[in-house]
């Protein structure tokens, strides 16, 4: 199972790399050869930190290169930041565009008297039909850590309350994203990264 | 629901896992990553490896204890101990850590912890407090200490007025031991956690005293804390985390279970 990983500098790849290759995947990495993401057979889009990071894919040509790849039908996930970066934006970085797949934006906690950034393992309430959480039951845990997050809205796979219900999943088609890091999420995380590795490149209708 | 974290802590010294009897007598407790692996499968949320004994010498061995410990470990793990400059931790991460714990350091030079965040993210800087009362003020737990060096040098530091700039310069956690607390199996000092977790907007581990259950649903309750360290708990009449987990949603905190 072949899987190319974009790389922009947003954080540490090395626990992503190890859960993909425990599930016998193939990881390549680039952080700017478009020719990979042209043939590539599945992309990740890993990330951690500021949505700042993610102009270094429009300043390497990645995010033309990707939107080309998801119009082909390659299956695309993104994780965190990652998932982020297929909205509109982020109200972290507003300048910032994100892919724009999904049309609305990503803001931060409502102010509350609970923590930000949410951190540790919080509950999935997943819709039916979503692909990439296939076999996860009602309330498994998975573990999240991030100050902002995308609306519920009908592209939502998967659902999470913390201050506010959010975005967990999200899911289109071939277009993927967790909130939650499921490299970090034990076994109902590394069945989610399975469920990606087994999906088939199909050409777009 | 969040759930309250249980995090496994191992004491590693020369690239083993130890066990201190009121901070001496060091007794080999098995291999870090046949260890942690055992913690996470027993149900641990998360791991912290320590290096407790960090030198120079010791980096190589605490980066090949990282790499083989992190191999097979599908939870968030966190590594602290001798992490002295960005480097220092950015070689932590590629050798397989998630998060870095950042103590004395830290102090000695605060720029550090906004470094790591700035390479690496929020979420990945955890800033190690080791905290005292202070018995001489009018609010011992206010007026709490910073100490640093593993507990042995004061550094005239306010407990909470160092978590609110830790905060401020970009940590994502704080981890907050109390030495009045660590080691006497009686209790976390749930005043001082909860001073400090009422100050800053990040969450809070807290770390020392743990001995009974009704500890943990404690320093949960009453100390606010956010995720609780369990190092040699486990060793003394607690099987598991999962048994931990199992005992503490009886008393009604929100804990991953089934795990």
């Amino acid at each position: 199972m072949r899987v190319l990983v974009i790389d922009y500098k947003a954080g540490n790849l090395t626990s992503v790399l190890k859960a993909l290759r425990h599930l016998g995947a193939e990881p390549i990495v680039t952080d700017d050869d478009l020719s990979l993401v042209e043939r590539a057979e599945r992309i990740v889009l890993p990330g951690v930190g500021h949505f700042q990071a993610t102009e270094r894919l429009d300043a390497t040509g990645l995010t033309a290169a990707i939107r080309a790849a998801i119009a082909r039908g390659v299956p695309f996930l993104g994780i965190c930041v990652g998932m982020q970066w297929l909205y509109a934006g982020s109200s972290e970085a507003p300048q910032q565009p994100g892919l724009g797949h999904f049309a609305e934006p990503c803001t931060r906690f409502a102010e509350s008297s609970e923590k930000v950034p949410h951190v540790g393992w919080n509950s999935l309430e997943v819709k039916n039909g979503s692909r990439l959480l296939a076999g996860v039951e009602p309330g498994e845990y998975v573990y999240f850590t991030h100050s902002y997050k995308g609306p519920v809205t009908g592209d939502t796979a998967a659902t999470t309350s913390y201050i506010e219900p959010f975005a967990a999943a999200v899911e289109r088609g071939n277009v993927m994203g967790v909130q939650f890091h499921p490299e970090k999420s034990g076994a109902t995380g590394l069945k989610i990264l399975s469920n990606f590795l087994e999906m088939q490149a199909k050409e777009a209708e | 629901m969040i759930t309250k974290r249980i995090i496994a802590c191992l004491d590693v010294h020369g690239g083993r896992v130890v066990k201190g009897v009121q901070f001496v007598d060091l007794v080999d407790a098995g291999d870090p990553a046949t260890q942690a692996a055992r913690h996470a499968r027993e149900g641990a949320d998360e791991i912290v490896l320590l290096d407790i004994t960090a030198t120079h010498e010791g980096r190589q061995t605490l980066l090949d204890t990282v790499r083989r410990t992190a191999r097979e470990l599908f939870v968030p793990f966190c590594v602290g101990g001798g992490i002295r400059t960005a480097d220092d931790a950015a070689q932590v991460f590629e050798a397989g850590a998630d998060k870095v714990s950042v103590n004395s350091a830290a102090l000695k030079d605060p720029m550090l912890i906004d470094a790591i965040g700035r390479s690496f993210g929020a979420q990945a800087v955890v800033v190690a407090i080791d905290a005292r009362r202070d018995p001489k003020a009018k609010d011992p737990v206010r007026d709490a200490e910073v100490f640093v060096q593993g507990g042995r040098k004061p550094t005239g530091r306010r407990v909470v007025e160092w978590a609110r700039e830790a905060e401020q310069r970009g940590a994502g956690e704080i981890l907050l031991t109390s030495m009045d607390s660590d080691g006497t199996r009686a209790g976390f000092d749930c005043e001082l956690t909860a001073s400090v977790s009422e100050a800053v907007g990040i969450p809070v581990i807290a770390s020392g005293g743990a001995g009974t259950v009704d500890h943990f649903a404690d320093v949960f309750g009453r100390g606010r804390a956010d995720a609780a360290l369990a190092a040699s708990i486990f060793h003394f009449g607690i099987s598991s985390a999962r048994s931990l987990k199992e005992e503490l949603a009886k008393a009604g905190v929100s804990v991953r279970l089934p795990c």
